[in-house]
């Protein structure tokens, strides 16, 4: 396992991302390793979403390569690409569920489309998902409008666990969230991350979930990744808002309560 | 990584134990093939079966919830408690999805209908909704003539901005299409006028049927219809997209009347609007039906004119324009009407913009008769 943890899933070389004339990442430099799970930090506006969507390959990036399994997504024929899209997991920031579809046909979705299983077979399996990511039995049967935005981040979770991808990417999963259910959401990744190797990409604002469940922090600034290092490594780094961002008020809450977690 | 082994369930109960051994990857990719085997086995599994997960490879979540189904919550329990040689993480992942599928059943079986009872039930639903919607649109216009008469008394709360703005989209970028459509329409009718009434040596009356009938009926019915298709469903698509995000309850949450700053500008952009493409269609129309008439009738313009001037009397005029007005009002409600309708989905907002248009374009159809028979009661 160690040796597989050290292999690099995502790697991004020289990525520069501008809008007309607004440049939002310049010469950005990211690894991914298999199995771990990273977080990505940054204040509003630095551009983790954009980065998140370059990666899955929803933008096409300036110039720079962005390399997924070793394969480039934009260069790839469709097929392939398609492929290797089976293995990604995406929670979008507002859920992105179908709105016209209820709970459950959203996940028996990519399954039948995918897995190519059986409408009931699908049902039942979606039904598991749905436990899983924690939403009540009669969930399934609701649409999209008639839920929290809670619940829509649970559901779209059901639906980014749907085929078990490889890799798990989450935008800002755990914001809206009751603390129970944020806590909740970061064990129940902990836990697939252990049992399927999931590599997990987690853009976020939520400190605890740093705390408690990250391998590694990337932060975003000056449009490009700082630093890429373990949470201890991070926090001690010489640099203005990264002090303020872990040693804040909310960052040292955040640290007091992991601490005290382990020690129990 | 080795190449990817399907997973299987070895079941045996030689010297009376029974054991079940799980090999290989109980993985998505191998759903089929274990969801025959464990549908074989369930009868044959009780609280006794000892599992050895020794040589289970890979776990991932559907072979967690085949597992499960095999098991039961209590078989999974056990497996996860005791030493079966399962890995950590798998242990993890079976004792999460045993616990979130604790206490739910199986899903409940598709409700079977008879076709006979889903076309009753179908023919009542749209009795009722029609029956609805007409309600529905009393209610909006008692809505919107009270905030009619509030905002008018008050010219400091009209909204002189957004009704310039909307009366450009639904007035002036309307009139290409007004006029194109109407001058084709208007040449239609005179070759038929000029086809049908050749027989009776009455071609020059090609000139009043035009005149009679773009005055009265097709100017304004024309143009209602276009602009039903085309200002109406805009409505809705607007209001519907700012109803799905929430921005209708931003702006009763700040204090504002949606009616008021919706609705409104709307309606008065169209009620103004309206006529003035009613306008352009009738002389769009004449202009059509002169075109065919000079060319293939041999009828000069002067001429046209004259008989235009001398037989076709100017309530003509007023009829058909008195009909603009109420067009617009009804075409501008149900357009934003079925805006505020709209619920949430994308889905919903395509279903409330086919409705609008179909529905302003009956409604439009049905007053233009009744309005008919009226004025040919009255003899206007």
């Amino acid at each position: 396992m160690s040796a597989a943890a050290s292999e690099t899933i995502i790697q991004v070389r020289g990525l520069v991302n501008r809008f007309g004339t607004h440049v939002v990442h310049e010469n950005l430099d990211l690894d991914v390793r298999r199995g771990e799970i990273l977080s990505v930090v940054g204040g509003s506006g630095t551009g983790k979403s954009v980065l998140l969507r370059s990666i899955i390959g929803l933008i096409r990036a300036a110039s720079g390569s962005v390399r997924v399994f070793g394969e480039d997504l934009l260069a790839l024929p469709a097929a392939q690409r398609s492929l290797l899209e089976r293995r990604f997991g995406v929670l979008f920031q507002k859920g992105a569920l179908f709105s016209s579809l209820t709970v459950t046909e959203n996940v028996v979705l990519p399954l039948i489309e995918h897995a190519r299983l059986s409408r009931p077979e699908a049902i039942r399996l979606a039904e598991v998902k749905i436990a899983l990511a924690g939403l009540p039995a009669n969930a399934g049967d609701k649409y999209p409008s008639e839920l929290s935005g809670g619940m829509i981040k649970r559901a779209a979770l059901a639906r980014a666990l749907a085929l078990d991808p490889d890799i798990l990417f989450l935008d800002e999963p755990t914001a809206g969230l009751d603390p129970i259910g944020a806590a909740a959401f970061d064990q129940l990744i902990l836990t697939l991350r252990n049992a399927l190797g999931l590599t997990v990409f987690l853009v976020t604002h939520d400190l605890d979930t740093i705390y408690t469940i990250t391998d590694r922090v990337a932060v975003l600034a000056q449009k490009r990744v700082l630093i890429n290092d373990s949470l201890a490594a991070v926090a001690a780094l010489d640099d203005d808002w990264i002090q303020e961002y872990f040693h804040g008020p909310r960052g040292r809450a955040a640290s007091v309560a992991a601490v005290g977690e382990e020690s129990h | 990584m080795s190449a990817a082994v399907s997973g299987a369930a070895v079941f045996d109960d030689r010297e009376g134990v029974a054991r079940l051994r799980l090999v290989g990857d109980w993985t998505l990719a191998h759903h089929a093939v274990l969801l025959g085997q464990v549908n074989g086995l369930r009868s044959r599994i009780d609280a006794r079966v000892m599992v050895d997960a020794s040589e289970l490879r890979v776990l991932d979540t559907a072979g967690a919830a085949l597992l499960l189904r095999l098991l039961g919550g209590e078989g999974v329990h056990k497996l996860v408690g005791s030493d079966s040689g399962l890995s950590e993480g798998g242990r993890a992942l079976l004792a999460a999805v045993g616990d979130a599928m604790v206490g739910r059943g199986a899903a409940p079986a598709a409700r079977k209908g008879s076709a006979v009872g889903d076309v009753l039930a179908h023919i009542g639903e749209g009795v009722g909704t029609f029956w609805r919607h007409a309600v529905d649109l009393l209610g909006f216009v008692g809505l919107t003539l009270s905030a009619m008469l509030r905002v008018g008394l008050r010219p400091s709360r009209w909204r002189l901005t957004s009704l310039v703005a909307n009366l450009e989209q639904t007035g002036l970028h309307a009139v290409p299409i007004v006029a194109l459509l109407t001058f084709l329409v208007g040449a239609v009718v005179a070759f038929l006028g000029a086809t049908v009434l050749a027989d009776f040596g009455a071609s020059v009356f090609t000139v009043n049927l035009v005149a009679f009938s773009f005055l009265r009926e097709f100017g304004v019915l024309l143009t209602a219809i276009l602009v039903a298709g085309r200002t109406a469903s805009a409505y809705t698509a607007q209001i519907g997209s700012m109803r799905a995000n929430e921005e209708v309850d931003a702006i009763r949450a700040l204090g504002l009347d949606p009616v008021e700053l919706l609705v409104l500008p709307r309606m008065w952009a169209l009620l103004f609007a309206l006529p003035m493409l009613t306008f352009i269609a009738m002389i769009s129309g004449i202009l059509g039906g002169m075109l065919v008439c000079v060319l293939s009738l041999g009828i000069p313009v002067p001429m046209f004119m004259s008989i235009i001037a001398n037989d076709v009397g100017v309530s003509h005029f007023i009829v058909g324009m008195a009909k603009a007005p109420i067009f617009a009002f009804l075409i501008a409600l149900i357009g934003c009407m079925e805006g505020f309708k709209v619920e949430g989905s994308a889905q919903s907002v395509g279903t409330h913009t086919t409705s609008s248009v179909v529905q302003s374009i009956f409604v439009v159809i049905l007053v233009n008769a009744i309005a008919a028979m009226i004025c040919m009661e009255m003899g206007w």
